[in-house]
Parts: structure tokens; C-alpha cells; sequence
């Protein structure tokens, strides 16, 4: 296999607190490969945004990477100086964040950004950058966008800055697009056409995507691979369509249970008992013990790491080595 | 937009009116300047044909009439103590108190404006820290300290620069401007600082409380990541979000700074109206009292006005929404 387009190894990010560091994200590894789509779910608060900051380089003090490493086409990008990056920001990696109303800066027009934004990472002149600009906002489906690039933000519906945002974000041409809850602060009516006109700029520019949300369906309709994480942890890593009708953590498959279905007969959805930890009181070995049903005594001590399973991973002592098991009890 | 400008216009005159109104009827209370007029050896005759002279025996709406009509024609009265007319008088002493105004409006606004950024770019360096910590003196201590201060330390202990007075001056026209001589420039100094001092802090303090409250806000964490370079964010993008509320309080500070030069001025004997003003508090002279309160009040509304203007220019939301009612 070649090098993936993205690969990150063991990365943990802490936050330093008066009572002592807290590990927000532990040990996450994952690859990404040229062209796919990766969705990363998750409930508030399990890391997932945390691990797109990371990557584009844009944690905010006092988080850090504590430790690990991540690469982008074989090249180590963790540690670069902050000139470095910025040039890698934009121009390698864009960034799509949740709120389109507050993503755009009030007082210029989409032209001064989208320009400014082109002009930073291609030689280009004005003019050429204003027809990229012209060509880039008519490709995210801005009606007349000749004559609206002059337009300011407030001018705009939620939905259309959205779109604009996304234009932002491909200005440069990069190889990686990561959007953050892209969708979540829109209307339901929206956030569909959103995430079409999301996916179909990054196949057409060639970028990969890392889509972070906590809609499965989104998932579900838009990515290759699908990340699950809790905790600060990568619960299960896989292809979309195996995790969704066979989920093998316990984690996951509790998640897909409480997914509303029109075939369903039920009145109630199956729902996890208790709630996700608090980062300061993670129980030791396997994070999600004190909420699974399936739990035995090394979960309680052991933290599982991820064990590959058919074509994906698993972070859960169930789908360790049968033979192994024996042994160990 | 025009139809905003003019009911500006309109309320501006009508706040003039009421500084007028309340400036006239408080000057019933200073004191009779009669007696001030007229030496010990007066009868009562002199003081009824004095009284009657000036009008003051006149009903209290009809003495605020007849100024407002004679102010509008330009003739705002005479002197009771020069005897020469009061336009005449402050024609004479707005510029040293106008250039006054304007130095230290241009100290504190450049000062303020980018020791502001710079604290707030450098959040947590030494340098950033002693500012802040130095402009508390700035903010807590009162002008005519500073004053005083400055004079000490810079006329008479080191002896670079005169303790009082505006220095030469040269005439061009009816102006006459302290910034063609030596000792004009010399002279400007330090009540400049003196008076800018307490708006400089204020403004530094305003700027970076709003400029690191901008830069946490998603656009800049979005210029951030489409890799844009730090000065184009922090002085495109962060700087004018930062200036539209410091704008208006930067307005409010400079129509002060005219009406705190009284201060300064007493303090640095600068022959501006501001000390006009104290002396002729001092010999009840009501003409000049109520010129200088309605010419600090044209100042203050003007400058609001133009505050307000300027919201259109750098704020494009505002303009839509205006036209947007126009329709």
C-alpha cells in the first residue's frame, strides 16, 4: 500500500489544569487515504473537534499534542514552526468550521476573502484570482456569482455562507478538507444539499475529507470509512457500511441502536445508560466499562487497543484472540 | 442615509438648545456681575442704569431669546468685564486651545490605538504587562498631578521644556499657531501629554479588551485556517472589527478632551479658551460663561455627528440596513 495521505499515530492532546493535565484525546491513530472520505462520530465532548485542530494546527492554548505524530504524505507536520504551517494551511489542509454566520468576517466583502485567501497561496494576479474566485463560488452553486461576490456576508442566507465557506476552504486547492459539524447549525432543509455540494467540490478538486458530525445518517450517506470515538479514544474504525449493519463494539452498536428507523416498530429507541465520562474521572481500563453490557474483569483493568477484526479495527477485549483469552482467565 | 444625516442634524440643534437653556438659567445663581462691574463708590442709580444697559432687568425667556437670536447672528454679547465682544474674544483663543485639543487627541488616539493591538498581540510578554500595569497610573491619577508631575521632572529638574505658556506664535490669517516656532513646538509638549494622557489609557485599555475579544471569534479562527499570514490577520481582519466600538468612545474622549482643558490649561497658564473661562467665572462675566458652554456643546454634538457617520464607512451592515428600510 502506498503512503496513506494522512496518517496520524498515537496522538494525545492535553489540556494543563490546576489539579493536573487532562487527557482529552488518547492515543488516536488512524490513516487516511487519497480521495476518501473519513467520518468521524462522536458525542460532545469525545475529542473528535479536538483531533481536526490538531491536525490543521490551530489547537487553542493551553491544548497541546502532548505526544505522537502526524504525518501528511509521509512528511511530518506536528512539529513544523508556525510559518511552516500557515503556508500548509489553506493551501494542503482547509477547514470548514460548524457556524457559517460567524465563520466569514462581517466587514469584508466574499471578494476581499476569497481573493485574499487565493492571492496568499497562488501566484496569481487580481484579476486572475477574482475570476478563480468567480469560478470557485459558481461551483458551490452561488446563483450569479458574478455579480454577488461583491456582496458582504449579512447579504447572505445561512445556507449560501456555507457554500461560501466551503469555496473558502478549496480556494487553494487542497488535498485534505476537514469540516467540522458543517451542517449543524443549519436548517434540516439545508444541511442536505450542503453536504452534497461538500462532497462533490472535494471528489471534483481530488481532496480527502474528514467529516466530523454527530449524525450518523450523515455518515452514513456521505463517507467511506467511519471513525467512532468515545472518550478521548477510537472506539472503532471501519467501512461505513459494515460498522452500520454489523458494529462490533459494544459502543457502536448502541449508537446505531438509538438511530430512529421508519421500518422500526418500537415506540422507545434503544438508549446507552449513563453518560460519556468526564475527562477529569475516565475509569481505568476500557473507558466505556461502566456503561457496557458485555463487560468482564480485564475491561475493568486492561485498556484495550485497537484489534483488527475482518477489515476494520476495534478497541474491545471481546474480538481479542480467542486463544488468548483462554489463556489470560 | 440622507434622511438619517438630517434628523441628526435636528436632534444636534435641539440638544444645543437645552445646553443653552440649562447653561443660561444656572448663571441666574453665580452671582450678580453688577457688583463686580461698578466700583465701591456706585449708587443705586448706577446699578439700575447698568442693569437696564445690559438687560438684565429684562424677564429670564426674553434675555434667553434675544442671546439665541444675537448667537445665531454670530454676536454672542460683550464682555462685562473687557468690554470688547465676546466672539472677538474666543476668536482669539480657540486656536491655542483648538491645537491643544488636537495634539493630544492625535497623542492619544496613536498611542492608545497601538500600544492597544500591541498588549493585546502580546497578551502575556513582559513588555505587555508593564504597559497595562503602567496605565493604571495613567487611568487613577488626576490630570492636574500629571500635570504638575511632568513639570517638575521635564522644566525643572531636567530643564528641556518650558513649565508655561504657548511660546512664540505666528499669525497667519486670524489664527495664530504655536506650530511654526521652536518654542511653540517646545511649548505643546507637555500639556499635550498631560491632557491625552488619562483618553490614551482609556483607549489602550478599550482596544485590547476588543481586539482580544475579536481575535477569539471564528472568522479569525477561520482566516487562521485558510493559512492567511499573522499581520494580514491581525491588522486586516482583527483590527477594523476592533475599531467600530472604539470609535465611538475615541469620539466621546476627544469632545472631552476640549471641555478637560480647562484643567490643563490652568495648570500650564495656556491662553486658550479653557482659562478664558476660569477668569471669567471668577468675575461673573455671563457672556463669555455661556459662549464658552455653548461653543464646548457645538463641539461635543459635531463630533458625535461625525461618529456616527463614520459607523457607515466601516461597518457595511449598517448601510444595508438602512437602505433596506428606505425601501
Amino acid at each position: 500500500m502506498s503512503t496513506p495521505l494522512l496518517s496520524v499515530r498515537d496522538l494525545v492532546i492535553k489540556f494543563p489544569t490546576r489539579h493536573g493535565p487532562l487527557t482529552a484525546v488518547d492515543g488516536v491513530s488512524f490513516d487516511l487515504a487519497a480521495g476518501e472520505v473519513l467520518g468521524v462520530v462522536g458525542e460532545s465532548g469525545a475529542g473528535k473537534s479536538l483531533t481536526g485542530s490538531a491536525i490543521i494546527g490551530l489547537l487553542d492554548p493551553p491544548g497541546h499534542i502532548a505526544s505522537g505524530e502526524i504525518y501528511l504524505k509521509g512528511e511530518r507536520i506536528d512539529n513544523l514552526r508556525p510559518e511552516e504551517m500557515r503556508a500548509i494551511r489553506g493551501r494542503r489542509i482547509g477547514m470548514v468550521f460548524q457556524d457559517p454566520l460567524t465563520s466569514l468576517n462581517p466587514l469584508y466583502t466574499i471578494a476581499d476573502q476569497l481573493i485574499e485567501t487565493i492571492r496568499t497561496h497562488l501566484r496569481l494576479s487580481e484579476r486572475e484570482a477574482r475570476k478563480r474566485a468567480i469560478q470557485l463560488l459558481d461551483d458551490v452553486g452561488i446563483p450569479a456569482a458574478s455579480r454577488r461576490i461583491d456582496d458582504y456576508p449579512h447579504q447572505f442566507s445561512g445556507g449560501m455562507r456555507q457554500r461560501v465557506v466551503i469555496a473558502l476552504a478549496l480556494a487553494a486547492g487542497p488535498e485534505l478538507v476537514i469540516a467540522d459539524e458543517p451542517t449543524t447549525a443549519l436548517d434540516v432543509s439545508v444541511q442536505a444539499q450542503i453536504i452534497d455540494v461538500l462532497k462533490e467540490q472535494c471528489t471534483q478538486h481530488g481532496a480527502s475529507v474528514i467529516l466530523i458530525t454527530h449524525d450518523m445518517g450523515v455518515i452514513a450517506e456521505t463517507a467511506d470509512r467511519v471513525a467512532v470515538m468515545y472518550s478521548g479514544r477510537i472506539a472503532e474504525i471501519g467501512p461505513v457500511r459494515e460498522i452500520i449493519q454489523n458494529a462490533k463494539h459494544p459502543y457502536t452498536s448502541g449508537l446505531m441502536g438509538s438511530i430512529p428507523t421508519l421500518a422500526q416498530e418500537e415506540d422507545r429507541l434503544v438508549q446507552i445508560p449513563g453518560s460519556m465520562p468526564r475527562l477529569s474521572d475516565i475509569p481505568p481500563g476500557c473507558p466505556f466499562n461502566p456503561r457496557c453490557d458485555k463487560v468482564f474483569d480485564k475491561c475493568r483493568v486492561h485498556r484495550p487497543s485497537l484489534i483488527p477484526v475482518e477489515n476494520r479495527e476495534v478497541a474491545c477485549w471481546l474480538y481479542e484472540d480467542t486463544e488468548a483469552r483462554g489463556a489470560a482467565t | 442615509m440622507l434622511a438619517y444625516v438630517i434628523r441628526r442634524v435636528f436632534q444636534s440643534i435641539f440638544v444645543l438648545l437645552m445646553v443653552g437653556l440649562v447653561a443660561f438659567s444656572m448663571f441666574r445663581f453665580v452671582g450678580d456681575p453688577v457688583e463686580n462691574l461698578l466700583g465701591q463708590e456706585r449708587t443705586q442709580a448706577d446699578i439700575e442704569r447698568v442693569r437696564d444697559q445690559l438687560g438684565l432687568n429684562d424677564p429670564f425667556p426674553v434675555q434667553y431669546v434675544k442671546f439665541l437670536g444675537n448667537a445665531l447672528q454670530g454676536n454672542l454679547g460683550v464682555s462685562y468685564r473687557q468690554g470688547r465682544p465676546v466672539s472677538e474674544i474666543i476668536a482669539e483663543r480657540a486656536p491655542a486651545t483648538l491645537e491643544l485639543a488636537g495634539v493630544s487627541a492625535l497623542f492619544a488616539v496613536v498611542f492608545g490605538v497601538g500600544l492597544g493591538v500591541f498588549t493585546a498581540i502580546r497578551r502575556d510578554g513582559f513588555m505587555a504587562n508593564l504597559i497595562m500595569t503602567t496605565s493604571l497610573i495613567g487611568v487613577s491619577l488626576p490630570t492636574f498631578l500629571i500635570g504638575i508631575l511632568l513639570i517638575y521632572v521635564f522644566a525643572v529638574e531636567l530643564g528641556w521644556l518650558p513649565s508655561f505658556g504657548r511660546g512664540e506664535t505666528v499669525k497667519i490669517g486670524g489664527w495664530s499657531t504655536g506650530f511654526l516656532t521652536e518654542s511653540g513646538l517646545k511649548a505643546i509638549i507637555l500639556p499635550a501629554i498631560t491632557l491625552g494622557l488619562y483618553q490614551m489609557t482609556l483607549i489602550m485599555r478599550l482596544v485590547r479588551s476588543e481586539m482580544l475579544e475579536v481575535l477569539r471569534t471564528d472568522y479569525i479562527k477561520f482566516a487562521r485556517a485558510r493559512g492567511l499570514s499573522t499581520r494580514a490577520i491581525n491588522f486586516g481582519h482583527a483590527l477594523k472589527n476592533t475599531l467600530v466600538p472604539v470609535i465611538t468612545v475615541t469620539g466621546l474622549q476627544i469632545g472631552s478632551i476640549i471641555a478637560f482643558a480647562i484643567i490643563t490649561e490652568t495648570v500650564f497658564q495656556w491662553p486658550g479658551v479653557g482659562l478664558l473661562f476660569i477668569n471669567a467665572i471668577q468675575f461673573v462675566d455671563i457672556p463669555v460663561m455661556a459662549a464658552y458652554l455653548m461653543l464646548i456643546s457645538v463641539m461635543f454634538v459635531l463630533i458625535n455627528l461625525i461618529v456616527d457617520l463614520l459607523y457607515f464607512v466601516i461597518d457595511p451592515r449598517l448601510s444595508a440596513d438602512a437602505s433596506a428600510r428606505g425601501h
